[in-house]
């Protein structure tokens, strides 16, 4: 935000629940502190209220992939213009170590004693999928790296996902910062174009001893907030409300 | 004169709302009052369909216990329609079709030939419902350029053939009707001024853009969805965002996000929708951010009958969401009320910073009513959100005050940076929650903030409408009812009356939260009481109960899909007032 030059009074920070989601009461701006699953949402109706506000999601894999996961798929194909920042450590982490929709294939957690038998959702694939037009991954690693790509998501105009490789050291054994630093290799110095979405999703794809982070996709599409009839008027907090003298309303009545 | 009621009945998708709707405006236009029902089912064509317009020189509550003229398009429609049919009653249809076969005593047959007719115009059958309207027309007394002013106008823009077509076919049902028959004798003459017919959710609709709703976000379920269509419809020019969600879940959390936001926000549903929203209804409560929700039911549980009606989510609205924070709930009877009720729920969610609900039902919701013009007042004052000054000194959004209402900040607003959390907090909306809480201090911490919330009640039912008394005061029955079942008892009464029976009734507009004292008072005035519900178990009897020790023993309950007709209510009165009932 002091890089970008955004005054704080003019952010709107809001989370779900988690341990990502107490993330709001760290930040100077204001805060919508949600329930569980539902900041996209939130976010989304503050938004349109007021688009004149920087409206940036937060939250975790259980938050947005596994009780929001309807929420995000839509707010991503409607393009609001929001940034969407998920702290991903592939566990339940708040309530003592479950698997989550991320977790690994046959990993073993509280709730998974014999291993994790379900698929993981990918958040890269499924914002592709979904039509997000900015899709980066960060490692709470590489601040410098992930500064940039929130930065970037922020200043993108249209919905923006930061998924975010950050490890629970508490309950996450096996997705550990070793082990992402072992395997994390940037997309900028790999060449990689955001521009080109066949080679977005060969990146997306890959995922074992080389995973990829950075922006894998960046487009421009028209935003929810231009295409609405309502608020290309401006921001909806700022224009009149009421039915004072529309006597003509009454005449569909007659 | 007295009352008419027209039907008009046949399979879904052979047109039917359209007939009755368009008989049903033009008695309003002719300055009568109309109550209009629309029986309908789940299924976009088949399944028996109606549709009547009651009218008179009164004003009618609901649909009445008969009907005068109906117009049959299968001979379903007569099989279940003929034996409510009053003597000097009329069944219009076309023999072509079918035969009606045995009627009534004093019940005719006008058998008009609808299809031939038609065939002169088009090939199109659906024409012939422009033939057996305009003979059911002459019949109800509507005056023929009327019929046509109506039906041209409900093709709007749509000029040509088509417009041509039907006003020719209903001149030659209206005229072979003329040749053939006679006006029914209770058929109304011009009255005064043109009457507002609306459903109770387009009155909803209108209540909120009145009331400042500059935002909706609703997902599509029965009977709340033309809540959206028509707000939709006016988006544009009334300056609200209406936002089709993609589940209640979405639907609910946006509103909360958008009056955070800054603007006056809605969400509509029925009774499955809203037990989606029951979490976040809470959050509206914790984070003291105004919400209104129109919970309009219909019949359950469960899926239940999607197009029939009930009253039996009260507990549920009463109840939903976790733990306690305050609440209202207004129950407007029909769409005169639930206009000034939307309005209300705006002021009273904003004053009291807490989820207000209007609860309606599909009886209030899809059928329409008339209103009077001066029944809508549409220069509400709206007053600006932005009530706390910027930069203010040691801002305390969840400040501790004697009416439990805090200042409210809104995002933009320099220098009052805070965060509504639905984690308890303290007056700065900082965390009590998870590092703090057990720790004593933090402890008596949370108890004043659970105080301070719920001090709202207090002031949210020292504001509510209280109850009314409708009738001679002193009466020897007292019915006591609640939404759109006002209706039935209001007709019910002078049905009473004329039988020799004085009866009053005790309307309760707002159901929660009850005034102990006033309602205790409003009760020493009567003698017996009836309650009257449209639900399984009495949910507002129980409501009543608990909140005021007052039981009312004697009860009608009606669960079967099915509005209230004003006879079951002059029957049980009759019986309680006879024998003191079971």
């Amino acid at each position: 935000m002091k890089r970008l030059k955004i005054p704080s009074h003019n952010v709107v920070i809001v989370s779900g629940i988690g341990c990502s989601s107490n993330l709001p009461h760290f930040l100077s701006a204001y805060g919508f502190h949600a329930i569980h699953g539902r900041a996209l949402p939130v976010a989304e109706g503050i938004r349109w209220a007021n688009h004149g506000l920087t409206v940036i999601g937060t939250g975790g894999d259980g938050d947005g992939f596994g009780i929001g996961v309807g929420h995000f798929v839509h707010a991503m194909r409607r393009n609001v213009d929001l940034t969407y920042v998920t702290m991903d450590n592939q566990i339940y982490g708040l309530t003592t170590g479950q698997a989550s929709p991320t977790s690994t294939m046959g990993q073993k957690t509280k709730s998974t004693p014999h291993g994790v038998i379900e698929n993981p959702i990918d958040p890269i694939a499924l914002a592709l999928a979904a039509g997000a037009t900015y899709v980066a991954r960060g490692f709470s690693g590489d601040v410098k790296q992930l500064t940039d790509l929130v930065a970037g998501g922020i200043q993108h105009k249209g919905f923006a996902l930061v998924d975010v490789f950050s490890p629970c050291v508490t309950y996450n054994k096996i997705n550990t910062f070793d082990f992402f630093r072992q395997r994390c290799y940037k997309l900028e110095s790999a060449g990689h174009d955001p521009a080109n979405i066949v080679a977005a999703w060969q990146r997306a794809l890959e995922w074992g001893d080389k995973i990829p982070i950075g922006l894998f996709y960046r487009t421009e599409r028209p935003t929810y907030e231009e295409l609405d009839e309502v608020l290309t008027a401006g921001p909806l907090a700022l224009q009149p409300a009421g039915t004072r003298g529309k006597t003509a309303l009454l005449d569909e009545f007659v | 004169m007295g009352e008419l009621a027209v039907r008009a009945g046949g399979q879904a998708g052979d047109g039917i709302a359209s007939i009755g709707e368009s008989i049903a405006r033009c008695y309003s236009r002719m300055g009568r009052h109309v109550f209009g029902l629309n029986a309908y089912q789940s299924v976009i064509r088949g399944g028996h369909v109606w549709y009547q317009a009651r009218t008179g020189d009164g004003r009618p509550r609901s649909q009445g216990d008969g009907a005068d003229i109906l117009y049959a398009l299968d001979k379903q429609t007569v099989d279940i329609h003929a034996p409510t049919l009053r003597p000097g009653g009329v069944v219009v249809h076309d023999p072509e079709k079918f035969a009606v076969g045995d009627l009534p005593v004093g019940v005719k047959a006008l058998p008009v030939p609808t299809l031939e007719i038609a065939r002169k115009f088009t090939s199109q059958s659906i024409l012939q419902n422009a033939a057996g309207m305009g003979a059911t027309a002459y019949l109800g007394g509507v005056p023929l350029d009327l019929l046509h002013q109506v039906l041209a106008d409900s093709f709007g823009k749509k000029a040509g053939d088509v417009v041509t077509w039907n006003l020719g076919a209903s001149s030659a049902g209206y005229e072979f009707a003329q040749q053939h028959a006679s006006v029914h004798p209770n058929a109304p003459t011009k009255g005064g001024a043109p009457k507002l017919l609306m459903t109770g959710n387009q009155a909803i609709a209108l209540g909120a853009a009145a009331g400042g709703c500059k935002f909706l976000a609703q997902y599509p379920m029965t009977p709340a969805s033309s809540i959206m269509h028509w707000m939709a419809a006016h988006a544009q020019e009334l300056g609200v965002v209406v936002k089709q969600a993609e589940d209640e879940l979405a639907a609910i959390n946006m509103a909360i996000g958008a009056s955070f936001g800054g603007v006056r926000a809605m969400t509509a549903t029925s009774g499955g929708g809203f037990a989606l929203m029951v979490e976040a209804l809470g959050m509206a409560g914790m984070t003291e951010t105004p919400l209104v929700v129109v919970e309009s039911q219909r019949s359950g549980p469960s899926t239940g009958l999607p197009t029939k009606t009930e009253q039996g989510d009260l507990n549920l609205m009463l109840g939903a969401g976790q733990s306690e924070f305050p609440r209202a709930v207004l129950a407007p009877s029909n769409p005169a009320e639930a206009y000034r009720a939307t309005i209300r729920a705006f002021e009273l969610a904003e004053a009291w910073q807490t989820p207000v609900l209007v609860a309606s039902d599909l009886h209030l919701s899809e059928n329409h009513m008339t209103v009077d013009r001066d029944e809508i007042d549409l220069n509400v004052e709206v007053p600006s959100l932005f009530t706390v000054a910027p930069n203010g000194h040691d801002y305390k959004r969840y400040q501790y005050t004697d009416s439990g209402v805090s200042p409210r900040a809104l995002p933009g607003q320099p220098g009052l940076n805070f965060v509504a959390g639905s984690d308890e907090h303290d007056e700065k909306g900082h965390l009590v929650s998870d590092v703090k809480s057990g720790i004593p201090v933090w402890v008596a911490e949370r108890q004043r903030m659970m105080e301070k919330r719920m001090r709202k009640l207090r002031g949210l039912a020292a504001q509510a409408e209280p109850p009314v008394l409708e009738g001679p005061a002193g009466a020897p029955l007292t019915f006591v009812a609640w939404g759109s079942t006002i209706g039935a008892v209001r007709d019910a009464m002078p049905m009473l009356a004329d039988r020799g029976r004085t009866t009053n009734l005790l309307a309760f507009p707002t159901v929660y939260p009850l005034d102990a004292e006033r309602v205790a008072a409003a009760f020493a005035k009567t003698r017996s009481t009836l309650l009257v519900e449209e639900n399984f178990s009495g949910q507002f009897g129980r409501l009543l109960r608990a909140e005021t020790g007052i039981h009312l023993s004697e009860r009608l309950l009606k669960y079967d899909g099915e509005p209230f007709y004003p006879y079951e209510i002059v029957a049980r009165a009759m019986e309680v007032m006879d024998h003191g009932g079971q």
